[in-house]
């Protein structure tokens, strides 16, 4: 077991090492002076020298990668070059509403989902599954800003029983004010991960719900209910899990146009108003603390498969 | 060796009563599967229900556990008895309670019938949770320790707290049988739960099932397609075929005096165990010679090497010598893990060799990288075991058998005159060409592969367990369609099995296996007629019916028996 998770930690690294190196050359590559590149077109050249300077443009490349690295490991990601802000502290400012936006809607989705599947599966073929399964259709097809406007529609403007937009964060204004802000954009963010969940869990319950021991249990007397969530789930839960991790991810990185609807200062937003503007060092601080998200959750995924599975436990 | 039947009229209530019982898919009810099964069976008595694939052997004991698949097949008439509770009303929850308590289940396959994620102590402790409920954790666990005692596993405590994929198929098996036997119910259904294993566990297992029985009274209904097993436990034996029952028996009357021509040709197609002469020798050429042949696995990962772990190195097979002449079979015979599919893999160069020669028609193939190799290829031929998956579902029969030889160079029209002229050899129509594999049965798409591997003309066929999916009336035919193809074109056969009563049938020669090495080898009536290694022994004692000749109705006169003293030829 120690070994397995201390394996999947270290195969974590060059996968890092590998992004950073991307991202440095992503600059330093791209046709033309990166200080030019950095600096616009309306730079003075005391103005690029300046930047040369400073980004030690001067130096060999493997040089300048070395000690780009270093600062990263010393948690400098540079300076904007719009607000003058370190990025670091930029990133820190959105982090709170993204991360906090994606957990509420991946629990939503997922306390959904799960059993939506789980009955599909169980009644496969009834009318119950293909209400759940039309619905799942529904659910990838619209788009999601369509959804975010009628959701504000009924809710905010015509009912009125929750804000239009905006944002509250749980570390400033307490949990009641988040939830009342962020329970429209959770939903709208939800509905095509409630969608992909609730195919997976039902697909990946089919399969299990066909296997020996399903019978075996069964034939040891146990209720439909005991069979399903005892002994089924937990055997279709690896995909399913992969699945939510996924949507996880692809949450903290793509939440654009839901902030935008409901506009969230979160961390999507940075990254348009920072690709808009040509903020590079902001750019590259993103892609890093996002590939960075991306390797957690996979590694966490792949650990929770050996809580999950034994037999990859002892391997 | 035959238990005493049970005579009908001092026969006590049935435990299991089974009236007019008829099962239907639920799409189509008026072709039914069961189509008015009837039979009893008595406290304490072993029930066997034979019959080949399809005959509706499973679906009957699926019927009296309420398990008939939801939506695709229903009980449609009759009656069921379960000492007083009629099955086929019983509500949901009522079944529920009897499942366990009073009529309990175990299954073919011992791999695949256990929850991999839970504990097997957990999943025989699961039973006494769902049924007894007064019990405290600490009662329970008690109960479920001294059940895996008496099915005889060792060091129960580990056992208990072992995941499924720790333990063996046997092992697996045992389990299943204490989840079974725990709430000591009445009748307990036993469908094929010895096929998927070694002979010697079988006869471990069987054991175990009938001194459980004596011990706690259980009737039994045993679902098994093997006539050598149904000779060994059964009292009484229930015929079946396409969903009736051709004949009910106590099993001495009927493996003596069979009533219906159906059993009688059941039991004749029962290969003996007595091995054939072997055929006299023709041609001396060697066309497929292994000379020390070596393959061993072993993790060689990058993170082995740097915690500087020595690798682990287990031989699947290690110093293998033999010679197969032109239009012989060799047989290789084995128990699983024996290593003698690797054999088969290696001579096919389908896994590289780690060691040792493979020479096809002289040549050393071992070696050759992958363009040297090709021209050789087409010497050897395989036949798999799974008639069902060895072909692409997607082609047609003539797509199949023409693919090898246009790869080799023969042009298409000519491969498809030639592809007609193999069906025809092998037994079948020309129009089957054009049809696809999922139009034939398992006999039927075997007799295709076959076809598929004399496309190619080869030298050798190798045939991996080619039989051991066939009913036994189907394996006969193939069998003589293998020996008839011998005969005519002279082909040498690499013949793998676990099954010494078709290596006693088909084998001039026979090699047997153990734990990746060879323990003896020769001709295949010294083998199996007076065998010399102790291996070779414990296999004939095991192999069941052992003492019936079935094609001659009588018991065999004299029987192979173990005299350590003595290397006699028994059969003599």
């Amino acid at each position: 077991m120690f070994s397995y998770c201390l394996r999947r930690t270290l195969a974590a690294v060059p996968v890092m090492v590998v992004v950073a190196l991307f991202v440095f050359l992503l600059l330093r590559l791209s046709p033309g002076d990166p200080a030019a590149i950095i600096a616009g077109d309306m730079a003075t050249p005391e103005q690029l020298d300046r930047i040369r300077e400073t980004l030690g443009l001067n130096q060999p490349i493997y040089i300048q990668f070395f000690h780009w690295s270093g600062e990263l490991l010393r948690g400098d990601f540079g300076t904007s070059l719009m607000s003058n802000l370190p990025v670091t502290q930029l990133m820190a400012q959105r982090l709170e509403p993204t991360v906090s936006l994606a957990l509420l809607s991946i629990a939503l989705s997922v306390v959904v989902a799960v059993p939506m599947g789980v009955i599909a599966a169980w009644k496969h073929g009834s009318l119950i599954d293909n209400a759940i399964m039309s619905m799942s259709v529904l659910g990838f097809s619209v788009p999601v800003f369509v959804i975010g406007y009628i959701l504000i529609k009924i809710f905010a403007i015509d009912l009125g029983w929750l804000p239009v937009q905006g944002f509250k964060r749980i570390s400033q204004d307490g949990f009641g004010p988040f939830i009342q802000h962020a329970i429209l954009p959770a939903l709208m963010l939800s509905t095509i991960y409630i969608a992909l969940i609730a195919r997976m869990t039902r697909a990946s319950m089919l399969d299990v719900l066909g296997e020996d021991y399903i019978r075996t249990a069964h034939a040891k007397g146990a209720s439909e209910k005991r069979v399903l969530f005892k002994h089924a789930l937990r055997n279709a839960g690896v995909p399913i899990l992969e699945v939510i991790g996924t949507g996880f991810a692809l949450m903290i990185t793509g939440v654009v146009v839901t902030e935008s609807v409901f506009n969230i200062p979160g961390l999507g937003r940075l990254t348009v108003d920072a690709i808009l503007s040509r903020d590079y060092p902001v750019i590259q601080g993103l892609i890093l603390v996002t590939s960075g998200v991306y390797v957690l959750i996979n590694l966490a995924i792949d650990l929770s498969y050996a809580l999950l599975d034994p037999r990859i436990r002892y391997q | 060796m035959i238990h005493e039947a049970i005579h009908p009229a001092r026969m006590p209530d049935p435990v299991l009563t089974i009236e007019g019982l008829r099962v239907a898919p639920q799409s189509t009810p008026t072709k039914p599967i069961l189509k008015g099964i009837d039979f009893t069976i008595a406290a304490g008595e072993t029930l066997c229900l034979v019959g080949e694939s399809g005959s509706g052997k499973s679906v009957t004991s699926l019927a009296v556990m309420g398990l008939l698949p939801k939506g695709i097949l229903k009980a449609t008439g009759g009656h069921i008895d379960l000492e007083g509770d009629s099955l086929l009303e019983a509500s949901r929850g009522r079944l529920r309670d009897l499942r366990a308590s009073r009529m309990s289940m175990i299954f073919q396959e011992p791999m695949t019938a256990l929850n991999p994620l839970m504990r097997v102590g957990e999943q025989i402790e699961e039973v006494l949770i769902m049924h007894q409920k007064g019990l405290s954790s600490k009662q329970r666990q008690d109960r479920v320790l001294e059940m895996l005692d008496q099915v005889q596993l060792p060091d129960i405590a580990r056992v208990y707290a072992s995941w499924p994929h720790q333990l063996s198929g046997g092992q697996r098996q045992r389990i299943m049988i204490a989840m079974a036997l725990i709430l000591e119910p009445k009748l307990l259904i036993a469908d094929e739960p010895t096929t998927a294993l070694d002979v010697t566990t079988q006869k471990q297992i069987l054991k175990l099932i009938n001194e459980l029985q004596k011990r706690h009274g259980t009737s039994v209904l045993f679902i098994t397609h093997d006539m050598g097993v149904v000779a060994d436990i059964a009292d009484r034996v229930c015929v079946m075929r396409d969903g009736e029952v051709v004949e009910t028996q106590p099993i001495e009357d009927l493996l003596r005096w069979p009533k219906t021509e159906y059993t009688r040709q059941l039991l004749t197609a029962v290969p003996s165990l007595r091995p054939r002469t072997a055929r006299a020798v023709t041609d001396r050429e060697i066309v497929l010679e292994a000379i020390e042949l070596e393959k061993r696995y072993g993790e060689r990962s990058a993170w082995a090497r740097w915690t500087g772990k020595t690798a682990l190195q287990t031989p699947a097979a290690s110093d293998i010598n033999f010679a197969l002449t032109r239009g012989r079979t060799l047989g290789i015979v084995g128990e699983s893990g024996s290593g003698k599919s690797t054999v088969a893999r290696c001579v096919m160069r389908m896994i590289e060799p780690t060691g040792g020669g493979v020479r096809v028609m002289g040549k050393d193939i071992a070696s050759l990288g992958h363009a040297a190799l090709k021209p050789h290829r087409k010497r050897i031929q395989m036949i798999f075991q799974d008639p069902f998956r060895s072909l692409n579902p997607r082609l047609t029969i003539a797509t199949s058998l023409v693919e090898g030889p246009v790869n080799y160079g023969t042009p298409r029209e000519e491969a498809l005159a030639r592809a007609a002229e193999l069906l025809a050899l092998v037994g079948l129509p020309e129009d089957a060409l054009d049809r696809y594999p999922h139009q034939f049965s398992g006999g039927q798409r075997q007799r295709i592969a076959i076809a598929r591997a004399l496309a190619m003309e080869p030298d050798v066929l190798v045939a991996d367990e080619a039989v051991s999916a066939l009913d036994v009336s189907v394996q006969a035919q193939v069998l003589e369609l293998l020996d008839e193809l011998q005969r005519r074109l002279g082909i040498a056969v690499l013949f793998i099995t676990h099954d010494l009563r078709v290596a006693a049938q088909i084998c001039d020669e026979v090699m047997v296996m153990q734990k990746g090495i060879v323990v003896e080898y020769g001709p295949a009536e010294r083998v199996l007629g007076s065998p010399e290694h102790a291996y070779t022994r414990s296999l004939m004692l095991a192999a069941p019916g052992r003492h019936w000749d079935f094609a001659g109705f009588r018991p065999l006169d004299r029987v192979f028996e173990d005299h350590p003293t003595s290397t006699a030829t028994v059969y003599q």
